[in-house]
């Protein structure tokens, strides 16, 4: 007792008392949390797929399906796995709201409870590409900007545009423009092959090469205009007209101005 | 001593021994007229200047070659790539040459102004008529011009071996092959081997920087003899006749324009490479024959070659172990080399219509002249629905368009198009004759309403001035030419089916609203 009361008033006391505090908390929490978690997954699994199937029937089946077996006008979604049902769902795709051409960006419908509960459904119906957890995405880490490039030329620019601008593809589908894109999206995309976009596995591009390819693109992204405004990165088609509107266009003028002091 | 003394001494000592007084003060005196559209020919002329300045500051850091090497300068999303010599010296240029991105782009930009400027100045003398005799012989060398600037142009922008020029070298050798049985050998000929090789590079940068430009120092030179030679041609006007020119002398205040001009046209291509980005080769990338990017284009003024590529139909013929790719003969060949064959022939092509075989120094309105304005307006929508199609990619994406709806509007649009705008602009230039006419003869409307005595409403017209009169009524009205089938004597003209041609183009090209004349005047007047 002596002793505690002699070192109770000492300047350490203070902060080591907080620290010990903190260490206590920290430590009952996560042994708390750790197990709730894995007391709870099985449960909270089914019934998050529970919720997932009834979004999926108000919202989803009149096009895919009771049972996700697919329809006349929409695919059969057995199998494609909740990196598919993520990337759909979370850019607003799906639901699509005009079917004339490809489903495009939106703001998403449902939020990400909700999506997580329908990519959960659909994962549930068979195996298919998972999620990317965010430690899979670490690009900062695992990639290389300047391999990325290579890949992403040799892999991505005959639709995406040299820049990730997006381009055109026939009958009015697009590939659209990669700036913006949140990286979780990017690899999904990659490994599901959403629309028009083929599929590349791991197989074709390792994981680490789809790091690579996703650094490149953020780093396209945040790269700055060096040699003045951009035109919009879609190579010359802009310059001409710049050239000819704004270059020729004050040309003229001046002409016009010459000729007229004259008189 | 005096400035003016000092500069007497000086020009006293070049006299004494050249006696270029007398020459020089003859053609310091030389009279120029003035209208804004004849400076279009001195942009592109200054923009050459400004072109050979940036070229020569390039030409010390660029190397020409397809030596591969392993990427080590500053820009990081390239680094460690390997890639042609070619490419890395104008990474250098562009990152660490100090000022070297924005004289790239002074280069550049200046090409665009240098071509845009060509074909503006093509459209005023083709509108003008300033082709017609003395000067055919002027406007052949101008569309040798043009010509050598669209190669001139490709040329430069293939040299830095970026993805995006490496596409263009790629379709070129296309259009190589695609000549009947010899294509493939001169392609071989071209690469020194299979594309991509490593000498083409090399061997256009020869071209592009002493054989072009040596051609284009000697075409200029020959253009702008010939028009000192034989005197700019000049708008019709009170006092202006094919006799003289009215204007003002060279020295001093062509002199003090034309040199003021000179560094407006260095402005604003130096302030558009400051402020605007042009091949940004860096997001590229090296060129990879098996890379390409969406929404690959040329330049503009190669654009239409690549829309009318575009746009045509999937033909091939294999005959006698050739085959003949129609689809790239056709559009990338045959077409452009009527088109230019017919550019350079139409000042023979029109004397040979009208009969008109005397020398003209007066412009011509284009109202004036409806058929050679309607022809202009049908060839230059031929190209810009061409040119669109050239750019259907891009206009697909950013206007939420389908390519495949484009192509087709413009295949048909480029055959169905240019015949409607011929008619249109034909009409368009009758009409704005017949507004001349009432012009001259009821004068200006004023919109004042005037109210007569017994009620009636007329509107005040205002006589034109004498000098408008003149402008509205001083041209030639010449009538079409006389053909008959038969001659005086009754016998049987020679080449009837040409002469029947002739005619047919003949009357089409004399039609005309007839001008205002004196004794219209008169009985107005008399009323």
């Amino acid at each position: 007792m002596k002793r505690l009361s002699r070192y109770r008033r000492h300047k350490a006391a203070g902060p080591m008392l907080l620290i010990l505090a903190l260490l206590g908390i920290g430590t009952t929490f996560s042994i708390a949390s750790a197990t709730t978690t894995s007391q709870t997954s099985k449960v909270d699994r089914s019934v998050q797929i529970e919720e997932g199937r009834q979004i999926f029937l108000r919202g989803c089946s009149s096009c895919h399906g009771l049972n996700a077996e697919g329809g006349q006008i929409a695919p059969s979604l057995i199998g494609v796995g909740a990196a598919s049902v993520d990337f759909q769902v979370g850019t607003g795709r799906m639901p699509m709201a005009d079917m004339s051409t490809q489903a495009m960006r939106k703001a998403p419908l449902y939020d990400a409870q909700e999506t997580a509960a329908l990519a959960a459904y659909v994962a549930s119906l068979a195996p298919g590409p998972e999620i990317p957890s965010d430690s899979q995405l670490n690009y900062e880490r695992d990639g290389n900007t300047a391999q990325g490039g290579e890949l992403f030329r040799n892999n991505c620019a005959m639709c995406h545009n040299f820049a990730g601008q997006g381009g055109a593809l026939t009958q009015g589908k697009y590939a659209p423009t990669l700036m913006g894109v949140d990286p979780k999206y990017i690899y999904e995309a990659l490994i599901t092959g959403p629309q028009s976009m083929p599929v590349f596995s791991d197989k074709t591009i390792t994981p680490a090469e789809k790091m690579s390819i996703i650094k490149w693109i953020k780093a396209a992204e945040k790269e700055p205009n060096l040699g003045g405004a951009s035109l919009g990165r879609v190579g010359p088609v802009t310059e001409g007209l710049l050239g000819w509107i704004l270059g020729l266009g004050i040309l003229i003028g001046v002409a016009v101005w010459l000729a007229m002091k004259a008189r | 001593m005096t400035i003016e003394s000092g500069l007497g001494t000086v020009a006293n000592y070049v006299d004494e021994r050249t006696g270029a007084a007398a020459w020089m003060k003859k053609n310091l005196q030389k009279v120029f007229p003035d209208h804004w559209s004849f400076l279009l020919g001195e942009v592109a002329l200054y923009s050459f200047v400004i072109l050979l300045l940036s070229g020569t500051f390039l030409t010390f850091w660029f190397d020409p070659s397809q030596r591969e090497v392993i990427y080590d300068g500053g820009y990081q999303p390239l680094a460690g790539l390997k890639m042609s010599a070619a490419y890395a010296s104008t990474l250098h240029i562009s990152f660490e040459v100090r000022g070297g991105l924005l004289m790239r782009q002074v280069h550049h930009w200046a090409a665009l102004i240098f071509m845009s400027a060509i074909v503006a100045h093509l459209l005023r003398v083709f509108f003008t008529g300033a082709f017609r005799k003395p000067r055919e012989g002027n406007w052949i060398i101008g569309i040798g011009l043009l010509t050598l600037g669209i190669v001139e142009g490709f040329l430069g922008y293939s040299l830095p071996d970026d993805l995006l020029s490496g596409t263009g070298i790629r379709i070129a050798e296309a259009i190589i092959q695609a000549l009947p049985v010899v294509g493939s050998y001169i392609s071989y000929f071209a690469f020194g081997g299979a594309f991509p090789g490593e000498s083409f590079i090399p061997r256009i940068y020869t071209v592009h920087v002493l054989l072009l430009p040596g051609a284009f120092l000697a075409l200029i030179t020959a253009h702008l003899m010939l028009v000192w030679y034989q005197k700019h041609t000049q708008y019709p006007g009170p006092g202006r006749t094919e006799k003289n020119v009215v204007g003002y002398p060279l020295m001093p205040t062509y002199m003090a324009k034309a040199g003021g001009f000179f560094f407006i046209v260095f402005g604003v291509i130096a302030f558009l490479s400051a402020v605007a980005s042009i091949n940004p080769i860096w997001l590229y990338g090296p060129y990879t024959p098996g890379q390409i990017s969406a929404g690959s284009q040329p330049d503009w003024y190669m654009g239409w070659l690549d829309g009318l590529v575009r746009m045509a139909p999937p033909l091939e013929t294999h005959a006698l172990g050739h085959t003949i790719s129609w689809n790239i003969l056709i559009p990338g060949l045959i077409v452009p080399g009527i088109l230019f064959t017919g550019m350079a022939l139409y000042p023979f092509i029109e004397s040979w219509i009208t009969g008109d075989k005397r020398e003209h120094h007066l412009l011509d309105r284009p109202r004036n002249a409806p058929n050679r304005t309607a022809l202009g307006a049908m060839s230059l929508t031929f190209m810009l629905v061409a040119l669109i199609n050239g750019g259907n990619d891009i206009i697909a994406t950013h206007f939420s368009l389908t390519i495949n709806q484009i192509m087709w509007f413009t295949r048909f649009g480029v055959l169905i198009l240019p015949p409607i705008a011929f008619v249109i602009t034909k009409r368009l230039c009758l009409s704005l004759q017949r507004a001349d006419r009432e012009l001259v003869l009821h004068g200006r409307e004023t919109g004042t309403l005037l109210r007569l005595p017994h009620g009636e409403f007329v509107e005040v017209h205002e006589p034109i001035s004498p000098e408008k009169a003149y402008l509205l009524t001083a041209h030639e009205q010449p009538p079409a030419l006389e053909l008959p089938a038969v001659d005086a004597h009754g016998v049987k003209r020679a080449g009837g089916l040409r002469n029947k041609l002739r005619s047919r183009m003949s009357v089409a090209n004399a039609e005309a609203i007839t001008k205002a004349s004196v004794n219209d005047l008169k009985e107005i007047d008399h009323h």
